[in-house]
């Protein structure tokens, strides 16, 4: 009998944190590396089904679809529920590149009271909600990996990162989540 | 820590983000295939090390992923300007770079080692 491969996820199985800020290992989803220019935008908004944000740090979501501004021609577009944004993005007949980098990044959850201190413990990365409000978005530094930080909630964020480095983000996290527990 | 105004993000970000990317503003020759060695080696190889004001590329690696423009002084690590790239230098005024005169060399102090 063939034996069926089982997918694996990349932070399955891991739980870190305290009261004070919750690390868990975000589900799965499909992730879009988008790279416009401008002339683009209105086209690609259109086939993703969202407005493609042009101002540095900010995001837009619907429906559990997320479009992250990364620089000023590039996205991050994320699906929550898995839709397949290489086809949606190939419906818009305008000059772009998209790459399906879906298994290519993983994510973190980081929620509580101290979720930005628990962050704030391996990133340079000003939190503070004046300069960063629910909705921002920056590709940044944690320890010693590139990450992209969203903030989804007053007291939520998602750290991105890529899946071989997940397990040290995960670490450095649930580390700095004690941390500002204590 | 040091912090760079990134003129595509908008605001100041931490230098871990950042990476040096060489002398700004460096005019390649048109006419490659006709200069001389010698003119080839002056653009390709020879860069100015000045003491105090000097323009530079850098790059936002990890963050928007852009090389722009900065003017830093070289001294101090202060930085007195970035622009985009592709604008030209921007005005400084009572900045200037440090000239054969102004530079301390070991024979001005010193004397000349015996």
């Amino acid at each position: 009998m063939a034996e069926q491969s089982l997918r694996k996820a990349p932070l399955g199985g891991f739980h870190g944190g305290s009261a004070a800020a919750h690390v868990t290992a975000a589900g799965p989803a499909t992730r879009l590396s988008l790279r416009a220019g401008a002339d683009a935008v209105p086209a690609l908004s259109k086939a993703l089904g969202l407005d493609l944000p042009t101002k540095p740090k900010t995001s837009a979501s619907l429906n559990g679809r997320h479009a992250l501004w990364l620089g000023p021609d590039e996205w991050l577009v994320i699906d929550e529920s898995g839709a397949d944004l290489t086809a949606l993005a190939a419906k818009a007949a305008v000059l772009h590149s998209a790459v399906d980098i879906s298994h290519r990044n993983t994510a973190v959850l980081v929620a509580g009271t101290k979720a930005a201190e628990a962050i704030a413990s391996g990133s340079p990365h000003d939190l503070s909600p004046k300069v960063f409000p629910v909705g921002a978005c920056a590709r940044t530094v944690l320890g010693k990996i590139e990450v992209v930080i969203f903030r989804t909630g007053e007291q939520e964020y998602r750290v991105e990162c890529w899946r071989s480095f997940a397990p040290y983000a995960f670490a450095l996290l649930a580390e700095g989540a004690e941390d500002a527990g204590l | 820590m040091l912090l760079i105004h990134c003129p595509y993000c908008e605001e100041e970000r931490s230098e871990l983000e950042f990476r040096h990317g060489g002398d700004a503003h460096i005019a390649r020759p048109t006419n490659i295939a006709d200069i001389s060695d010698e003119e080839f080696e002056e653009f390709f190889f020879l860069r100015d090390n000045p003491k105090g004001l000097i323009f530079e590329r850098w790059r936002h690696v990890h963050g928007c992923g852009r090389f722009f423009n900065a003017a830093r002084d070289t001294v101090s690590d202060k930085f007195y300007a970035s622009y985009k790239a592709g604008e030209p230098k921007p005005d400084l005024p009572g900045i200037s770079p440090a000239t054969e005169k102004t530079v301390e060399t070991y024979e001005a102090t010193e004397g000349t080692a015996k």
